[in-house]
């Protein structure tokens, strides 16, 4: 099974047709005061993303926390609505369609969660939190949804006799393989899978980060992957777009990405990331950003990175950078974008 | 974990039958060395349940020098925290069995009274904890808990301990420290809250750190500005640090030696360079091989380690590490019902596994070769 997969370069469906389109994506949460509830404000948790999903490909969406990936994530399900943008699944616009018009789409779009602990159903046993799907949707099966649930125990490598358990007798990695298996259950064409391996130990971790990619491949899924840890998201993902405080900076393929940063801040944050060797330790070149993340309620004017950027210059506080393409599949939304033939620029010491 | 302590289990902190000061048992490093502040030998600490004794550490034994840097690494469950909170004697009496020996700056800790580790606790030794928001009070400012802790152990005015906590939030980089110590926990954003909680920790200049996962909460480059203080700070009081994660990066950037912990037992101990450069023990392997590593070229797959951590009421015979390892059929039976002892395999490298030195060479020329 190991050698005979396509590797991840010559998977990744080049210009092949989009299944997920979004456009200008918005989400402001309103910040209400007083006996009126006036809005006095808004959380600015997604300004203006934009992105495109092939077929089969594995898209990631990084950031620290508060950059508001997952509610992007959360509104390409359609589970919060959008302030603002468009998401488009399969040539049709989803964006305000309506609860009931929804329900079908639900089946083609399916979330796998962060905590394995807290998104199951304590009460519940394996077979009725996977077999759910298929009540809710009323979806008949072909031998009944007991069949069907072991069958989906079997694919993601549990033992279908486990039918009749609850999920405290799993440990965690097992309990994110049911909630996979439940993801799976109406057959879905996507899948937004919220920090999925990062509740998990280290050893589990890579158990089902296997597993997502063999299902990729076994059941032609299209995944959108939000996470933090960009050694795992170089691992799983075709492309990724890098996000800081509500806009996208950056987006590639991923070998392109990680060997030539453009954006100032996706250079900070490959360069935090700690490598386990102790040789490099002494002579590692390292960006360190100063502070925090500002506040998405008043976001700095400009370029949102500026105030913590050490190329910052006047423009950068006025004007917000576009995302452009800077090389072929390869967008930044940076005034002063890093040239990969020319010198390196670090911050001063 | 259903396991609930019963409270009215026999207090046995003060049995330590058959443990010699410089036994080398199973879990054996010999005598401490002379320079070493912290020697834990043989340390034991099982907790009563209902379901049964939950055995979370067993046979553990390392030094730790002033100035230096131990790093713990172990996934959840393999006793790391408790560890710590041995250390720092926090457990709740009644609920804990200890044994063994724990030896802070010639001061036994096993078995001693309560009152004495709490005098020792702030001066001596202080703590990290993972979750600065659970860790602090909610009601009292950050400058409070700071000065009552700094008022504790020295004898000094309200306004020297507050002009004191002032001086250690500037040192931790909190900005505007004079108008930040009178801010709430929640006032503080999560790398801050953890800044704070290191100003605390070391307002009374400990000679002993444990920073439990200081840094898991934490996103990446806020986590570069906590490691590169802890760096800075341990040069500048010469404390002897121990720093517990899961994650190896973590420890490759800090620690001058390595604990790796499986099952409440040391699988393996040796110098940081050592554990990276020359890893001896199956367990190791698989944790170097299992992650995906941005400083390697990108895989199509990963090799994780099969199955789950074993339950710690129900350890496996022989070696722990036995059901999951892809070494076992080199040795054969031992592996099923020997312990393996914690021995030496090169000056100041132990570990804890039943292959010989040539097998082991050989398994681990084949992993790092299956590497494209």
């Amino acid at each position: 099974m190991t050698t005979d997969l396509p590797s991840r370069e010559s998977r990744a469906v080049r210009g092949g047709e989009p299944l997920l389109v979004v456009d200008g994506l918005t989400k402001h949460f309103p910040i209400r005061k007083g006996v009126l509830q006036r809005q006095v404000g808004a959380v600015q948790a997604v300004d203006g993303v934009g992105f495109e999903v092939t077929k089969g490909e594995t898209l990631a969406l990084v950031g620290e926390s508060g950059c508001g990936k997952t509610t992007t994530g959360r509104m390409i399900t359609r589970l919060i609505e959008p302030t603002a943008g468009s998401v488009v699944f399969e040539g049709r616009d989803i964006t305000h369609i309506g609860a009931r018009a929804m329900r079908p789409l639900r089946r083609d779009v399916q979330m796998i969660f962060q905590d394995p602990y807290s998104s199951l159903n304590p009460r519940h046993t394996v077979g009725a939190i996977v077999g759910a799907p298929f009540h809710l949707q009323r979806t008949k099966t072909e031998q009944g949804t007991k069949r069907a649930v072991q069958e989906l125990l079997e694919l993601v490598g549990l033992n279908p006799e486990h039918y009749n358990r609850y999920p405290h007798e799993f440990s965690g990695g097992q309990r994110q393989r049911i909630g996979i298996a439940r993801s799976l259950a109406l057959k879905p064409k996507l899948i937004v899978a919220d920090e999925p391996v990062s509740a998990l130990d280290v050893s589990i971790q890579a158990q089902v980060i296997n597993l997502l990619e063999d299902l990729q491949t076994e059941l032609g899924l299209t995944y959108v992957v939000i996470a933090h840890d960009l050694s795992v998201v170089r691992h799983m993902s075709d492309r990724v777009a890098v996000m800081y405080l509500g806009t996208m900076v950056e987006m590639a393929d991923r070998l392109d990405l990680y060997a030539s940063p453009r954006h100032p801040y996706t250079k900070a944050l490959l360069s935090a990331v700690p490598i386990p060797d102790t040789k490099r330790r002494q002579h590692r070149e390292r960006i360190r950003l100063q502070g925090d993340v500002p506040s998405p309620i008043d976001p700095p004017s400009g370029c949102r990175f500026h105030t913590r950027c050490w190329k910052a210059t006047e423009v950068c506080s006025t004007t917000v950078p576009p995302l452009v393409e800077l090389a072929p599949r390869h967008r930044v939304a940076c005034h002063h974008p890093e040239d990969p033939a020319g010198p390196e620029t670090t911050p001063a010491p | 974990m259903t396991a609930v302590p019963r409270p009215d289990a026999t207090v046995d902190q003060a049995d330590r039958s058959g443990v010699e000061p410089d036994a080398t048992g199973i879990g054996g490093l010999g005598r401490a060395p002379e320079d070493s502040y912290l020697s834990v030998r043989d340390l034991q600490v099982h907790f009563p349940t209902d379901d049964g004794l939950v055995r979370s550490v067993d046979g553990l034994s390392f030094d730790l020098a002033r100035g230096r840097t131990l790093g713990i690494v172990g996934e959840s469950g393999s006793g790391k925290s408790v560890t710590s909170l041995s250390v720092m004697g926090l457990h709740k009496p009644g609920t804990v069995r200890m044994r063994g020996s724990i030896i802070l700056d010639g001061t036994e800790l096993v078995g001693a009274l309560p009152e004495e580790v709490r005098r020792l606790r702030g001066k001596k030794m202080a703590m990290i904890f993972q979750d600065p928001l659970s860790s602090m009070h909610p009601f009292y400012t950050v400058g409070h808990q700071i000065i009552e802790a700094y008022k504790v152990h020295n004898s000094v005015s309200t306004k020297v301990a507050r002009a004191h906590a002032i001086d250690m939030l500037g040192r931790v980089g909190i900005p505007q420290p004079d108008r930040r110590v009178d801010d709430y926990p929640h006032q503080f954003s999560g790398g801050m809250r953890q800044r704070a909680m290191i100003a605390m920790s070391l307002s009374c200049d400990p000679d002993l750190l444990i920073a439990d996962e200081p840094t898991t909460a934490l996103d990446v480059t806020v986590q570069a500005q906590i490691l590169d203080l802890i760096r800075d700070l341990q040069q500048e009081f010469n404390s002897a640090v121990i720093i517990i994660t899961h994650d190896l990066g973590v420890v490759a950037e800090l620690a001058d030696d390595i604990l790796v912990m499986y099952a409440g037992r040391s699988v393996e101990y040796a110098s940081a360079e050592e554990v990276f450069d020359h890893p001896q023990h199956p367990y190791t392997w698989g944790l170097l091989e299992s992650m995906p590593r941005l400083d390697r070229e990108p895989t199509d797959r990963l090799a994780p380690i099969a199955g789950s951590p074993p339950s710690l009421i129900q350890v496996p015979p022989g070696c722990p590490f036995h059901p999951r390892c892809t070494s076992r059929e080199l040795v054969g039976a031992p592996c099923h019902t020997e312990r393996p002892a914690f021995r030496s395999v090169a000056p100041a490298h132990h570990i804890a596994c039943h292959l010989d030195a040539p097998s082991r060479a050989r398994r681990w020329t084949e992993m790092t070769e299956s590497q494209p």
